[in-house]
C-alpha cells in the first residue's frame, strides 16, 4: 500500500501552542475494502465546515487500514438519495460498497443532523440507513459515528472513532522542560491541554464514562495521583502520601480505583473506593507490584510485580485473594492492557535491550509480538480491541503508534516537536 | 465553558505549580575553582575528613561525589560506590541538623510506573546503608523520578549507565 501522510489540519485555534498529531499508515492491509464516501449534500443555513463529513470519514475508515477509499477526484457522480445512484458507475470504479448523505439542521434549534445511507454497489442491497444527530459544535464528532457505524456494519465490530486519546507531551529540556496532558479526538485532531507542569506527568487512565482522567504529577516534588474532569478542569488530589502514589486505574464501574503506593515501604496494589475515600490493601510482598488494570468484569485486578525475580503480570481477584501469575514466558512483561472482551492482555514486553508490544492470548496460553520496535511500551487498547496504540522512539524522540490487533497494520502518530508518550485509548463515548 | 476560559484557567494553574516549585537545583554542582576565596587562612583542609562541609566543593574529597550508578534492573549499591555513601553516612552522622533526599532514577528502559519502583528500591538501598552507617531516620527521605529526570538522552549503553542513578541531594547541610 502506498504510503500517504494524511495532515490533519487544526481548523479552530487549538488552545494548545504545539501542533497535534499527524497520523500516517506504515503499513496497511492487502486485502482492504474499496469504499466510495460520496461527498454529504449540505442542506444546513449556515456555510459547510472546512473538513466536510465525508472526508473525515474517509480518513477515519482509511486509518483503520481495513478500508481503500475513493479517492475524491474518482468520485465522479455525486448522488445524495437512493434514487440516484448509479450503481454501474461505481461497480466501474472497482468500489464495494458506497455511503451517501446529508447534513441539515437538527429540527427544533441547534445541532446537526446527518442522515446517511450504505449500500453494497455488487448486490444494490441497503446494509445502513441511520440519522445521527449532534450538538452544535459536534459535526466531527457526528462524522466519526458515521464512520462508527460503517465500520460496524461491515466489519461486525463497533467502530472506535468517536473517542479520544489521552497523552503526555514533553518540551524543552533541563530547566525549560514542560509536561503536559493532552486529550485529543482519535485522530489526531483538536488536542487540549489538560494540564501543564514543568514536573514530570504520567500515567493518564480514563473513567469509564470517559469524563474524567486520573494521572500521576509530580508537581509537589514527589508522585501524587489527580483526577480531573476533562471539559470542567475539576480536580481532586486523590493520593499524595509518603514514597510513591502512581499507576491509577479506574474500576470498570466507576466507583473503584486501583493504585500503587509505596507507603508501607515498597510498592503494593491498593484498592480505593471513590466514594468513601477507603483504602483496602490487595498485594504485600516486598517486590515491586505496580501498574494494576481491571478485567472488563470489574472481579480481577491484573498486575506487574517483580516478585519471580524479573517482571511479570500476575492477577488478584479485586476483593482481594492470593496472586497467580499470567504471563509464563518471556523475560520482561509489563504495563498490562486488557482488551475489552477480557481475553487477550497487550504487555510490553523486554527481551535485552528491545522492549515490544505483545499480546498474550489466555485461551491458547502464549504471546504474539505485534510490533517491531526497540524500544515499545504503554500498549492501550481501543474500546472495540481493534487496534492497540503504544509510545515508541525514533531517535531520541517519543512518538506514538498503533498497531491493529492481528499485527497486520501499522500507523504513526507524530507531534510536530517534543516527545509524546503514555497514550491512552478513552471508552466509547456515548 | 469557553475555549478561552480554559486556556487562561490552564495558564494560571501552570503559573500557580510553578510558583510553588523548588528551585531547580543544579545537577551534581560542579567542583569550579573558587577565586575570590583566599585559601590556607582556615585549617589544612583533608579531603577525607567527611565531617568538614568544606570537602563538599574539594573534587579531592569523596564528599563533592553525591551520584550512585545501578546495573540494570539491579538496586545493589556497587562497591565502587560504597565510599561515596560511607562519606555522606560520616558527614550526616556527624550533623543532627543535615536533611537529604536520595533521588533514585531508571534508565528509559521498561514501563514507567516500574522505573517508579525501581527508582524508590535504589533510593532505599542508599537510605539502608547510610543508615546503618549511622545517619539518622529523619535525615533521609527518599523520592523516585523513575525514568522521568535521566541526564543523559541518547539510546544507548552509555546513556543508560548515566541515568541509572541515585543523586544524595542535600536539603540542609
Amino acid at each position: 500500500m502506498k504510503k500517504i501522510l494524511l495532515v490533519l489540519v487544526a481548523l479552530l485555534a487549538a488552545p494548545l501552542a504545539q501542533a497535534q498529531l499527524q497520523i500516517e499508515i506504515i503499513s496497511g492491509n492487502a486485502s482492504a475494502l474499496p469504499i466510495a464516501i460520496v461527498p454529504f449534500k449540505w442542506e444546513e443555513a449556515g456555510p459547510p465546515p472546512v473538513n466536510s463529513v465525508d472526508e473525515i470519514v474517509s480518513n477515519d475508515l482509511y486509518r483503520s487500514g481495513l478500508f481503500k477509499p475513493l479517492e475524491r477526484d474518482d468520485i465522479i457522480e455525486q448522488p445524495y438519495e437512493e434514487e440516484d445512484i448509479r450503481f454501474g458507475t461505481w461497480r466501474l470504479l472497482k468500489t464495494d460498497y458506497i455511503v451517501i448523505g446529508k447534513v441539515r439542521d437538527a429540527p427544533g434549534g441547534s445541532g446537526h443532523e446527518l442522515v446517511y445511507q450504505l449500500f453494497d454497489v455488487h448486490t444494490q442491497e441497503r446494509l445502513l440507513s441511520q440519522i445521527t444527530t449532534v450538538g452544535e459544535g459536534d459535526l466531527r464528532f457526528g462524522a466519526h459515528r458515521v464512520a462508527d457505524a460503517v465500520y460496524e456494519a461491515l466489519t461486525g465490530i463497533p467502530g472506535a472513532f468517536a473517542t479520544r486519546i489521552a497523552y503526555v507531551t514533553s518540551t524543552g529540556l533541563d530547566k525549560d522542560q514542560r509536561f503536559e496532558l493532552v486529550v485529543a479526538d482519535a485522530d489526531g485532531y483538536g488536542p487540549q491541554s489538560v494540564v501543564g507542569s514543568p514536573e514530570p506527568l504520567l500515567s493518564p487512565a480514563w473513567s469509564p464514562d470517559g469524563k474524567k482522567l486520573a494521572y500521576v504529577s509530580f508537581e509537589k516534588g514527589n508522585s501524587a495521583i489527580y483526577t480531573q474532569d476533562v471539559s470542567t478542569g475539576a480536580r481532586e488530589l486523590i493520593s499524595s502520601g509518603k514514597g510513591i502514589n502512581g499507576a491509577p486505574a479506574y474500576s470498570p464501574d466507576g466507583t473503584r480505583m486501583a493504585l500503587t503506593l509505596s507507603r508501607s515501604g515498597n510498592p503494593e496494589i491498593y484498592v480505593r473506593d471513590l466514594s468513601t475515600g477507603r483504602e483496602t490493601q490487595l498485594t504485600q510482598h516486598w517486590a515491586i507490584d505496580t501498574e494494576a488494570t481491571w478485567s472488563p468484569d470489574g472481579r480481577t485486578i491484573y498486575f506487574t510485580s517483580d516478585r519471580g525475580g524479573k517482571p511479570q503480570i500476575y492477577r488478584i481477584p479485586a476483593a482481594g485473594g492470593s496472586p497467580e501469575r499470567v504471563t509464563l514466558s518471556g523475560d520482561y512483561n509489563s504495563r498490562a492492557s486488557v482488551s475489552p472482551d477480557g481475553k487477550k492482555l497487550a504487555v510490553a514486553q523486554g527481551k535485552g535491550n528491545e522492549y515490544r508490544i505483545a499480546i498474550w492470548d489466555f485461551e491458547n496460553a502464549r504471546f504474539t509480538v505485534l510490533t517491531p520496535g526497540k524500544l515499545d511500551e504503554s500498549p492501550s487498547f481501543a474500546p472495540n480491541g481493534s487496534m492497540v496504540l503504544y509510545a515508541t522512539r525514533e531517535g531520541a524522540r517519543g512518538v506514538l503508534s498503533a498497531v491493529s490487533a492481528d499485527g497486520n497494520v501499522r500507523q504513526r502518530l507524530v507531534l510536530s516537536e517534543g516527545d509524546v508518550r503514555e497514550p491512552a485509548w478513552s471508552p466509547v463515548i456515548r | 465553558m469557553s475555549t478561552a476560559f480554559k486556556l487562561t484557567m490552564a495558564i494560571m494553574f501552570a503559573m500557580t505549580v510553578a510558583a510553588c516549585q523548588p528551585k531547580p537545583k543544579p545537577t551534581e554542582p560542579a567542583p569550579v575553582s573558587e577565586p575570590a576565596k583566599p585559601v590556607v587562612t582556615d585549617a589544612a583542609l583533608d579531603p577525607s575528613d567527611y565531617t568538614d562541609a568544606r570537602n563538599f566543593d574539594n573534587p579531592a574529597s569523596l564528599l563533592s561525589k553525591r551520584v550512585v550508578y545501578f546495573d540494570y534492573d539491579k538496586s545493589t549499591v556497587l562497591p565502587e560506590y560504597r565510599d561515596i555513601v560511607t562519606a555522606h553516612s560520616a558527614y550526616t552522622a556527624a550533623h543532627s541538623s543535615a536533611r537529604v533526599t536520595l533521588e533514585g532514577h531508571a534508565d528509559e528502559r521498561g514501563s514507567r510506573e516500574y522505573n517508579l519502583g525501581l527508582g524508590e528500591r535504589r533510593g532505599n538501598a542508599v537510605m539502608g546503608l547510610m543508615s546503618a552507617q549511622g545517619s539518622r531516620g529523619n535525615q533521609l527521605s527518599v523520592v523516585s523520578y523513575g525514568e522521568e529526570r535521566p541526564v543523559c538522552r541518547v539510546s544507548d549503553d552509555t546513556c543508560w549507565g548515566q541515568n541509572r542513578r541515585v543523586e544524595i541531594v542535600y536539603t540542609t547541610r
